[in-house]
């Protein structure tokens, strides 16, 4: 199904898009999207969303299931809350995407803005992951507390020094992030350890960026060719020791 | 340095414990969580090590033979009206420890009580009061946004179309309290309260337990900064959806579950792993303006298809008139003001007791506002924060409230005495622990009688005092401020909560 965006509010979008989605219609096409907020916000199908344009805020939260493609840039809040399914950027995304993920998968091509991927969750089985083919800015992973962030560093606006902002994974208490050819360790939070990733890590990598390349066009062998490192938090309760009664 | 800290000597309570009548029975000794009765076999006495007790009368209610009594402990600093005893004693836990001091419950200090200082009304001869008991008198709240006008056709049906609506019993809900800060037998016995009074309780921003969505009708869902346990299954299956900035016990910080609290069941919900501290962050960080308050009500609205009333709470902080105006405009049908005797399950001291404003001059000057501006009947107002008994909520309500929310009360209604201990997850009376032991001393089925027992004493009361009023519907009540006077307050007060002078 295809639905032509132009001049339209998001609340009448967001309404043929839920309507298709009841009607049983798997494959929805967007065209000339031009920043609707809450594209498939909610969403509990397992359908597939293409947009070509560029959406606006919170796209895909709070949904679980849906695969949602960007062919363009995105806004702020990819994935905000979100439980499950799957989002491609095949550009860059902006600031607090990924926030309070608890499951599936956010794909983004090109950079990430700020606090991505903070308050991330996990619980046994339920393993968010975000994989970031650019930068990142500042509080990447940000009390993180379960699931896994790639960060790649292979299209970056900045130069190699300046290729991840500050203050990463600071409040951390579980979870693990993976970086891409070496870490600035002065970039590091308090309570984030590095560390070599395992040959169990390497396979998890190895299986998210197959993936990842085969969704985004790209070579895996040429991604993973370098080396990545492991950043997890040094204790399940980094602030137990600040508290008295 | 040999040092010993004399915080050790100088404990709160004490526990006497008359030997002539005790039978050696040791309840006293099981009942303790804090280990501070234990048994001398050899000698068979039991004693009590003092400075463990902190004054939960868990002991002493059980005892069969009634010999124990908690006191104050006599023995004191040296008195000083500057110093005084918990000064003390915090500096010196504070240079032991170097922590910042966690409490429980709600600010204790002194300040002044403004439902204290406002009497209600009465009719006497020139307009007829209402006997409640024989003639119908309407407590049934709505909350949400209500239109500009009500259009009618021929046929006297309404033809505008409404906002999603909270249908109330009586003007009174239970407050945030989540999965974790109390255990799951308190959660049910709140949910099951809430669901046989027609009101509602509030998850809190812990997430709901599968086991709970039953209630899910009578349920107000969280979604906090943490977004612990914020599902889509979980925004739909509550009546309405919270959004919640702020707390009155803590203004402008973010929520603290103990590690000491965080069990597997909690770990599940929350998605958080064992033992580790569930910090929400001070504020959301998708909302740093009122425009991003929008977008996420909106998110919220979109996830739902606008079917539920989205509410926010705020703590009552200096401008939270200013404030619930912006959450008004942001889209909010529900606004949710924490004055600062709210309760928590653990803060720094030091912000419980001196952070906030009285929930009494946050609703008055919120009332006002929203009325200056036209856009009161846009939202509801709901108040929060240290509400002990019916008249407080007449008066909440005659000051503009459209509904109240009640948690330590709540609280003490299943056995709470207030011990400010939360935070340990050591709970006496079974309830902000998640001890599978110590849970087991809150049943739900009973937990729940004495709630509805509760609101049904307050709703019957809250009827007398509109009989009185010679009012039969609460609707009447809200926001009439000519039904209350001010005893005992400055120009400046009787301004701010816009009250007469009693005899005026």
């Amino acid at each position: 199904m295809k639905i032509d965006s132009q001049g339209m509010h998001y609340k009448v979008l967001n309404q043929k898009i839920n309507e298709a989605v009841i009607q049983g219609i798997t494959d929805i096409e967007l065209f000339n999207v031009n920043g609707q907020r809450y594209i498939g916000d909610g969403l509990r199908k397992e359908v597939r969303i293409n947009v070509h344009g560029v959406p606006g805020n919170d796209l895909g939260s709070f949904m679980n299931g849906p695969v949602i493609t960007v062919n363009n840039n995105a806004q702020d809040a990819v994935g905000n809350t979100m439980n499950g399914g799957k989002i491609i950027i095949k550009g860059m995304a902006g600031d607090v995407c990924g926030y309070g993920m608890r499951g599936g998968k956010l794909f983004i091509l090109k950079d990430a803005g700020y606090r991505v991927g903070i308050h991330m969750k996990g619980y046994k089985t339920l393993n968010p992951i975000i994989v970031i083919g650019g930068n990142a800015g500042d509080f990447l992973a940000e009390y993180m507390a379960g699931g896994v962030i790639i960060l790649l560093r292979m299209f970056g606006r900045n130069d190699h020094n300046n290729i991840i902002g500050d203050y990463l994974g600071t409040g951390m208490h579980g979870g693990t992030v993976y970086i891409r050819d070496g870490i600035d360790k002065k970039k590091l939070g308090k309570g984030v350890g590095v560390s070599e990733p395992s040959a169990e890590d390497n396979m998890l990598i190895e299986d998210i960026i197959k993936e990842y390349a085969a969704d985004m066009g790209l070579d895996a062998g040429k991604i993973l060719n370098e080396k990545f490192e492991k950043l997890t938090a040094l204790s399940t309760r980094p602030y137990s020791k600040l508290y008295t009664y | 340095m040999l040092y010993k800290n004399p915080y050790n000597n100088y404990f709160d309570y004490v526990v006497q414990r008359d030997m002539d009548k005790c039978i050696r029975c040791k309840d006293c000794v099981t009942q303790c969580s804090y280990d501070a009765n234990f048994y001398d076999e050899e000698r068979d006495l039991i004693y009590s090590l003092d400075s463990n007790c902190v004054g939960c009368m868990r002991c002493s209610t059980f005892c069969p033979t009634d010999c124990i009594r908690i006191v104050r402990n006599p023995d004191t600093f040296r008195i000083n009206a500057n110093w005084k005893d918990n000064n003390v004693k915090d500096l010196y836990k504070q240079a032991g420890t170097g922590g910042i001091i966690i409490t429980g419950m709600g600010n204790d200090k002194p300040y002044k009580n403004y439902w204290e200082h406002m009497v209600i009304d009465a009719c006497q001869v020139t307009n007829p009061s209402i006997d409640p008991l024989r003639e119908p008198m309407e407590l049934r709240t709505f909350l949400g946004r209500k239109p500009d006008r009500l259009e009618v056709n021929k046929d006297g049906d309404i033809t505008t179309k409404l906002a999603p609506q909270l249908v109330l019993e009586t003007p009174i809900m239970f407050s945030a309290m989540s999965y974790g800060s109390i255990n799951y037998n308190v959660c049910e016995s709140v949910a099951r309260a809430a669901k046989e009074l027609g009101i509602y309780w509030n998850t809190g921003e812990g997430g709901l337990p599968d086991t709970l969505y039953e209630y899910g009708k009578h349920t107000i869902v969280q979604c906090a900064s943490g977004r612990f346990g914020v599902s889509p299954e979980y925004l739909n299956a509550g009546a309405a959806i919270e959004i919640k900035i702020g707390q009155g016990a803590k203004p402008g910080i973010g929520g603290h579950l103990p590690g000491e609290k965080v069990l597997e069941g909690i770990s599940r919900t929350r998605m958080i792993p064992v033992g580790t501290d569930a910090i929400s962050p001070a504020p959301h960080h998708d909302i740093y303006s009122i425009e991003d308050l929008r977008q996420l009500i909106y998110a919220l609205k979109e996830a739902t298809r606008y079917e539920k009333p989205v509410s926010v709470k705020i703590a009552a902080v200096h401008n939270v008139a200013a404030i619930a105006s912006g959450i008004a405009r942001a889209g909010a049908d529900i606004i949710a003001v924490d004055g600062f005797r709210g309760g928590t399950g653990a803060a720094p001291k030091s912000i419980r007791d001196n952070v906030g404003i009285p929930t009494e001059v946050a609703i008055a000057s919120v009332d006002q506002r929203l009325r200056e501006e036209g856009i009161r009947h846009q939202v509801s107002l709901v108040a929060a924060g240290g509400f002990r008994n019916s008249s407080d909520i007449v008066k909440a309500i005659a000051l503009g409230a459209d509904a109240v929310y009640i948690a330590t009360s709540a609280l003490m209604a299943v056995g709470c005495t207030l011990c400010q201990q939360c935070h340990r997850g050591r709970c006496a009376w079974g309830i902000t622990t998640n001890d599978p032991e110590l849970s087991k001393r809150v049943n739900p089925e009973i937990g729940a009688e004495r709630l509805v027992n509760l609101i049904r004493a307050w709703s019957n009361e809250i009827k007398e005092m509109l009989g009185l009023m010679g009012i039969n519907s609460i609707e009447s009540l809200k926001g009439n401020r000519d039904r209350l006077r001010g005893v005992g307050l400055s120009e400046i007060e009787l301004q701010t909560l816009d009250i007469k002078q009693a005899g005026m």
